[in-house]
């Protein structure tokens, strides 16, 4: 869901932000436990600073430590049928947390919030939903530990008591507040934020969490949801509920940099999964914003500027290899590397990771859609 | 004969439709036209000519950043999933008597071209102006929405505007919303061989094997003749299927990885620098390399199988007892 008056626009301080919104910044003694948690190296994410802040992540591995287990929440809003790169980072990223904690995850598909807010149909975002769902498997989850829902589906029973609980708790000026409601909007806008708070009790899952109403809950998402979620921490305590925990990411830029915003109706703003190798290559040669200087001579002279460098930003989110990346910094910051060949090895690593998605897609059929969307049992979740 | 670029403009005249041309040299893409005309303040178009299975043609004129997805529109029309390709190179010359990169709505006025249906991106309406191209490549007319109509009337068609990036559902209860725009009449296009005298002349300026005019998404240009493969890459069901449900293959896809990555490390020149040490420094690096990839790998076998598991279960009959 989109806030009130959050403008995506120019550089973002994300220091101040973690100031202003009051969370934590995810520093390297954290990363150091993951990894000492889970005996696996960090997830790049992590090590690159991509999901940068938190709250409560260090109490989720307190209890982890102790034997308590927690699981994971995220989702998407299905509003549109081409998925970008930056919509595949919040979900790269849980399924490394779910491979590395061993944990079970939950997937809400808000096919009803997007239907609210876009002109789309029931039927529509019902079915954009299901497409999404696609993608969203192709990602690498297990079906054994997985549930993917979406609102029109699954709203009710347990799910819409907790609706309801929350609902009570949160004032129609409180959710004006957040969301800049005004006496123009439908009422279907007010009264969905509870749609997407109770998914971080696991009473609204009774299928898979009955017994266990202790278990916490860890949500990775976009810093931008922040505002959103505390709103839901604030009602927890209240119902009786543990405060849901986030791990939350920076925003992931559009090729044009700084000044450009990735939209869904400027196919040049970004990297679909469904682009092929010689789209990419064109989009990261002609629209990529780069901090090379114009000539090879000034190049050899100056260096990169490796501030604004989309190039060099995206190799950081898709790289893996930190040595390499750091290689690259080194010699293109310095000049002795060219914008040319930057880009040519970014174009390698998004094709590679694109063709890989596109197989693992096309691998995903509607029964399998069927399996992830099942209410039922999960009985090897954690192990 | 070929409804020519001069006998075009004329009729606009008669009609009394204000249009403003522009010279160029010739373009074939939007891409390129936008270079001579892409600031006048008209909205330029993309063409596309497209064929079904059953031999009926349609032109879609748009706006350029309009999403086309020919799957989709092919539901829509009723065509089912697929049913929609871009029409073959000849049928540019037979049908619409245009060259390449030159499909227009102005070409309806052919004889040829009498049941090929137009559909229009509503998006025009609402446009001060829209470009096209007057039946030559070299040059472009822009003229108001509703002249377009005023002249598609003259020659005896109905304007069709439609919200190109719709997408309804098509179903038992939803019949596709855009059949009546489907042709009543197939076109059966001779033989290359014979087509010399039984069809009208060929046009002043075809160029021979070029880009062919075509969008799935919203793009500014019109991509080269490549990309219809290409184009197949994206639509995921055409990609080689994988073997995710048979443990032979599955094994053998890892096994092939692995050799591969495996032939490539043991170089001459990698021998020579580790030695005896040469084996452990392999497989390090292909676990390195291939430890995520294979996961995933892995990931989908299972997925799959418990799909394949999950089916039988909700089929399953229990025992009548």
């Amino acid at each position: 869901m989109e806030l009130a008056g959050w403008q995506v626009s120019g550089k973002i301080d994300y220091d101040k932000l973690i100031d202003k919104f009051g969370c934590q910044r995810l520093d390297q003694s954290l990363i150091d436990r993951v990894h000492r948690l889970t005996g696996r190296p960090p997830h790049v994410f992590l090590r690159r600073g991509v999901f940068f802040a938190h709250r409560d992540f260090n109490e989720i591995l307190d209890a982890y430590e102790r034997g308590d287990k927690f699981y994971l929440y995220t989702g998407r809003g299905p509003s549109s049928e081409a998925l970008h790169l930056g919509h595949l980072v919040p979900f790269m990223f849980t399924k490394y947390l779910q491979d590395a904690f061993k944990v079970p995850l939950v997937i809400q598909l808000t096919d009803d919030e997007k239907c609210m807010w876009k002109t789309l149909s029931v039927e529509e975002s019902q079915r954009l939903a299901r497409e999404n769902a696609k993608d969203i498997i192709a990602c690498g989850f297990d079906v054994t530990r997985t549930f993917i829902f979406s609102d029109f589906d699954y709203v009710g029973g347990a799910f819409y008591k907790n609706m309801v609980r929350v609902a009570k708790c949160v004032t129609y000026n409180k959710v004006v507040g957040i969301f800049g409601f005004t006496g123009e909007d439908h009422i279907g806008k007010v009264s969905f934020p509870p749609v997407q708070a109770v998914p971080s009790f696991p009473s609204s899952f009774p299928h898979l969490f009955s017994g266990k109403e202790n278990l916490r809950c860890l949500i990775p998402c976009a810093i931008d949801q922040d505002p959103y979620f505390r709103m839901t921490r604030d009602v927890a305590p209240r119902i009786g509920y543990h405060k849901p925990a986030l791990i939350e990411s920076s925003f992931f830029p559009a090729l044009q940099g700084d000044t450009g915003k990735m939209s869904a109706s400027d196919p040049n703003s970004a990297i679909y999964v469904t682009d092929t190798p010689k789209e990419i290559k064109d989009k990261i040669n002609r629209y990529a914003f780069t901090g090379g200087q114009d000539t090879k001579e000034k190049q050899m002279l100056y260096g990169a500027n490796l501030e604004v460098d989309i190039p060099v930003k995206y190799l950081s989110f898709f790289l893996d290899d930190d040595a390499e990346l750091d290689y690259i910094k080194q010699e293109y910051g310095s000049g002795r590397m060219l914008t040319f060949d930057v880009k040519k090895q970014l174009i390698e690593v998004l094709t590679e990771l694109v063709e890989r998605h596109k197989r693992a897609r096309a691998a995903v059929t509607d029964e399998m859609v069927d399996a992830f969307m099942a209410v039922r049992p999960l009985p090897s979740m954690f192990s | 004969m070929g409804y020519t670029r001069e006998q075009l403009l004329a009729h606009l005249q008669e009609l009394r439709i204000n249009f403003t041309k522009y010279d160029h040299p010739v373009v074939l893409t939007v891409e390129a036209q936008a270079k001579y005309v892409g600031d006048v303040g008209s909205a330029l178009s993309k063409n596309l000519f497209l064929k079904d299975k059953k031999h009926r043609y349609y032109i879609i004129s748009a706006l350029p950043e309009t999403k086309v997805d020919l799957k989709v529109l092919s539901q829509r029309l009723g065509l089912g999933k697929g049913g929609l390709r871009m029409a073959p190179e000849e049928a540019l010359g037979e049908i619409l008597q245009v060259p390449l990169g030159c499909v227009t709505p102005f070409a309806l006025a052919n004889e040829s071209a009498r049941n090929v249906s137009l559909i229009l991106d509503q998006g025009f309406k609402s446009q001060e102006s829209c470009i096209f191209h007057p039946l030559a490549n070299d040059t472009s007319i822009s003229l108001q929405a509703k002249d377009l109509n005023k002249y598609l009337m003259s020659i005896g068609r109905e304007p069709a505007y439609v919200d190109l990036e719709a997408n309804p559902r098509v179903g038992k209860d939803q019949p596709p919303d855009l059949a009546a725009l489907v042709p009543s009449e197939s076109i059966d296009l001779p033989d290359s061989t014979e087509k010399i005298g039984s069809l009208e002349s060929l046009p002043q300026h075809h160029i021979p094997a070029d880009p062919k005019p075509k969008e799935v998404k919203a793009k500014p240009t019109k991509a080269p003749a490549k990309v219809e493969k290409a184009k197949d890459k994206s639509l995921v069901g055409s990609i080689p299927p994988v073997p995710f449900s048979d443990a032979g293959q599955f094994v053998e896809e890892i096994l092939d990885k692995t050799s591969a990555l495996l032939l490539a490390e043991i170089t001459g020149d990698s021998i020579k620098q580790h030695g005896e040490q040469l084996g452990s420094v392999v497989s390090k690096t292909i676990r390195k390399h291939l430890s995520a990839e294979l996961k995933n790998l892995a990931v989908m076998f299972k997925n799959t199988a418990y799909t394949e598991g999950f089916s039988a279960g909700i089929h399953y009959q229990p025992k009548r007892v």
